[in-house]
């Protein structure tokens, strides 16, 4: 498998130019007129990057989820869940280096083939950041009106939690 | 929607740290934002020109629609707007095979690329088309076959089986990119089931 994904590049850039090559292509002007589309995309995406880490940083960094997360967990404890996990959990859609952070963490404390350290990988793998998705994809393109894409996300982040919660002790 | 959620990320992230007196942390989170979001661009800003100028070449060759073409009976059901042989197929499922195969740098240019080329389908540039959520959702649920950060970090801490956690990410990832496709069609259709 790791073969595979370390060939796959190779091979697909491989296979555009010498199919490009037999139908006589100028592969090298071809190459630089695209690449020219490069910097005005980068040019688009960085402001509404720029806004969102604004305001996720501010947000992360006030710690203002640490006392939520206290106030959640008598609940947890109750569904029998992991309280653990739970900043992962939230904050997945958020950030995907605070949620590598925590698990950096949990390894270091729990070992990382305990339960709850797989559990918290998989719930970290299983997902990507919604909110950095979706600003970079709709800023890049200039969607302003993002219509129920973000709730159909969370939404999707939500029932991966749950699934995650439900499977992953099947496989201990 | 993504202006409430940012109003409401900034207020109370900052009264927060203003009341709990610590407005030092606020200062430099605001000044520092613009530095990470910088390094953050310039990381992609080479990946995402060294895509396109690669991706051009297929798509100038004809190489792209011809893919488009093949790909086509399997994906037109989750993007029934996308006509027949668009080159926006060609985009999306090079995104979605470099997703599975856990390579974040050739995936987000060529999911860019996918967007842009959707953008020129769509009649309302300001507003998200039907297929553009479709492929956003395709992409938040990180339906991936070897997630390789998780699997390097826990080599690092000496795991018994590393990749162990492959099998279940798969499985889950899987489950939800499912529900996401489901719940996107839904929604969509109470949307209006407009372009």
């Amino acid at each position: 498998m790791k073969m595979a994904s370390s060939l796959f590049i190779p091979i697909l850039v491989l296979v555009i130019i010498i199919y490009a090559v037999y139908k006589k292509i100028n592969v090298y002007d071809s190459f630089v007129s695209g690449a020219k589309e490069g910097f005005p995309m980068v040019k688009s995406m960085f402001f509404s990057l720029l806004a969102m880490i604004f305001g996720v940083n501010i947000f992360l960094k006030s710690g203002v989820v640490n006392y939520f997360f206290d106030f959640l967990k008598p609940l947890l404890v109750l569904l029998h869940i992991p309280s653990q996990v739970l900043p992962i959990a939230i904050m997945r859609p958020l950030s995907g280096s605070f949620g590598l952070a925590l698990l950096n963490d949990m390894y270091k404390v729990y070992g990382p083939d305990s339960f709850i350290s797989v559990l918290a990988s998989v719930i970290q793998g299983s997902s990507d950041t919604t909110i950095y998705v979706i600003t970079l994809y709709f800023g890049t393109i200039g969607i302003k009106k993002i219509k129920y894409a973000l709730w159909v996300g969370l939404l999707t982040d939500l029932f991966m939690v749950i699934m995650a919660l439900i499977l992953v002790p099947l496989f201990f | 929607m993504i202006n409430k959620l940012w109003v409401s990320l900034i207020l109370i992230g900052s009264l927060f740290l203003i009341l709990t007196g610590q407005a030092d942390v606020l200062n430099t989170q605001i000044l520092s934002s613009g530095k990470v979001t910088l390094e953050l661009v310039m990381q992609i800003f080479p990946l995402v020109s060294l895509w396109l100028g690669i991706m051009n070449i297929a798509k100038e060759s004809g190489l792209l629609s011809k893919v488009s073409k093949i790909i086509y009976p399997l994906l037109h059901k989750i993007f029934p707007d996308i006509p027949k042989g668009h080159e926006s197929f060609g985009y999306i499922s090079s995104n979605i095979l470099s997703n599975m195969f856990g390579l974040g740098n050739a995936a987000t240019p060529l999911g860019l690329k996918a967007m842009k080329s959707l953008q020129s389908l769509n009649k309302n540039k300001e507003e998200a088309s039907r297929s553009m959520i479709t492929f956003l959702i395709i992409n938040t649920c990180g339906f991936c076959i070897i997630p390789t950060t998780i699997i390097s970090l826990r080599m690092l801490y000496s795991s018994k089986d590393a990749s162990f956690i492959a099998i279940p990410c798969l499985i889950i990832s899987f489950i939800s990119f499912l529900f996401g496709l489901i719940i996107d069609r839904i929604w969509s259709k109470k949307d209006g089931g407009s372009k």
